[in-house]
């Protein structure tokens, strides 16, 4: 089984990478396109929550899901439990991880705050694909106010 | 049936999160590129990258990061050569592979070579068989080319 530094590293090398393209693609370097790093997490999103919850009792209902987000499948992933789980119980729900684990290696003052949407791109991805495999389809965004601190807030799209 | 007695095991979850994370960003390069030799080009690279990296982890642990133990044998008669071959790996799992010239595993090879810069050993690394186009097992070849002297770096005198 793999270590969890060769996730780390793959996944900065998945931000580079996503950097060198975008530098490719416009010349307007202010900008910077994360839509691909946030489709390889979505689909790596969607492929693992197979498997999670193969051997898994039928969830009771969305909130019931989003526990799970919360508790078992943040655990595995990102060695704690989401912090704080709230929402308006319409569809919104926001997720909040005091000490997330792709951006407690950054100083926690403001010197890198700019820099925090590239982090957390691949787990607002994640976070859709796994729903998403479950019937639940999402928009998710992600706010750092302060490192290495991170609300995920997850909209559900209702049709 | 309780939640509890079914809880999962973190470390098959990260791994099996890498793999499938690999196995994304491969197929987006390919989405995005075509060529399946650039793809080769740049899964090198980001293991060059990752194995600059990773050889101060190992030098402070010394651990096997894929939990794979690859076979050393083939040594060459002057000993500067020598083959890894193994048969299970993790980045392959649930791969089958469309016959377009793409070394799928890149990443190992330039890992190999980015970590062994950074002990001053210039090596070249090349695959030889690969599960994934038909071989009984994955034998990755490693040449040892020169000591990597310590030099003034460029632009200094």
């Amino acid at each position: 089984m793999a270590d969890d530094i060769v996730f780390e590293l793959l996944h900065s090398e998945i931000i580079n990478y996503a950097l060198d393209q975008s530098k490719d693609n416009n010349n307007d370097k202010k900008e910077v396109d994360l839509s691909v790093v946030e489709y390889i997490g979505f689909a790596a999103g969607y492929k693992i929550m197979e498997r999670l919850t193969r051997e898994w009792p039928r969830f009771k209902d969305e909130l019931d899901t989003m526990k799970f987000i919360c508790t078992d499948f943040w655990t595995c992933i990102y060695k704690k439990q989401i912090d704080n789980l709230r929402t308006n119980h319409q569809g919104v729900y926001v997720l909040q991880d005091n000490a997330f684990r792709f951006l407690t290696n950054f100083s926690n003052g403001h010197q890198y705050l700019e820099f925090a949407p590239r982090y957390v791109a691949y787990t607002c991805g994640l976070i859709r694909g796994g729903l998403a495999n479950l019937c639940i389809n999402s928009v998710v965004t992600a706010e750092v106010q302060s490192m290495p601190s991170c609300k995920f807030h997850i909209h559900v799209q209702r049709t | 049936m309780s939640r509890q007695t079914s809880r999962l095991d973190a470390k098959k979850v990260n791994s099996e999160l890498l793999t499938l994370t690999y196995g994304a960003l491969v197929s987006q390069m390919l989405k995005e590129t075509e060529n399946p030799e650039d793809v080769n080009k740049q899964l090198e690279r980001i293991g060059y990258n990752m194995g600059v990296r990773l050889i101060e982890d190992f030098l402070a642990r010394t651990t096997l990061y894929l939990n794979m133990q690859p076979t050393v044998t083939s040594w060459s008669s002057s000993g500067d050569e020598f083959s890894l071959v193994w048969d299970q790996c993790a980045l392959s799992d649930w791969v089958e592979m469309p016959n377009n010239g793409l070394r799928y595993c890149a990443l190992i090879p330039g890992a190999i070579r980015g970590a062994l810069q950074m002990v001053q050993l210039e090596v070249q690394c090349w695959f030889v068989q690969d599960q994934l186009k038909g071989d009984a097992v994955t034998e990755l070849r490693v040449k040892y080319i020169k000591r990597l002297e310590d030099a003034v770096p460029a632009g200094e005198d």
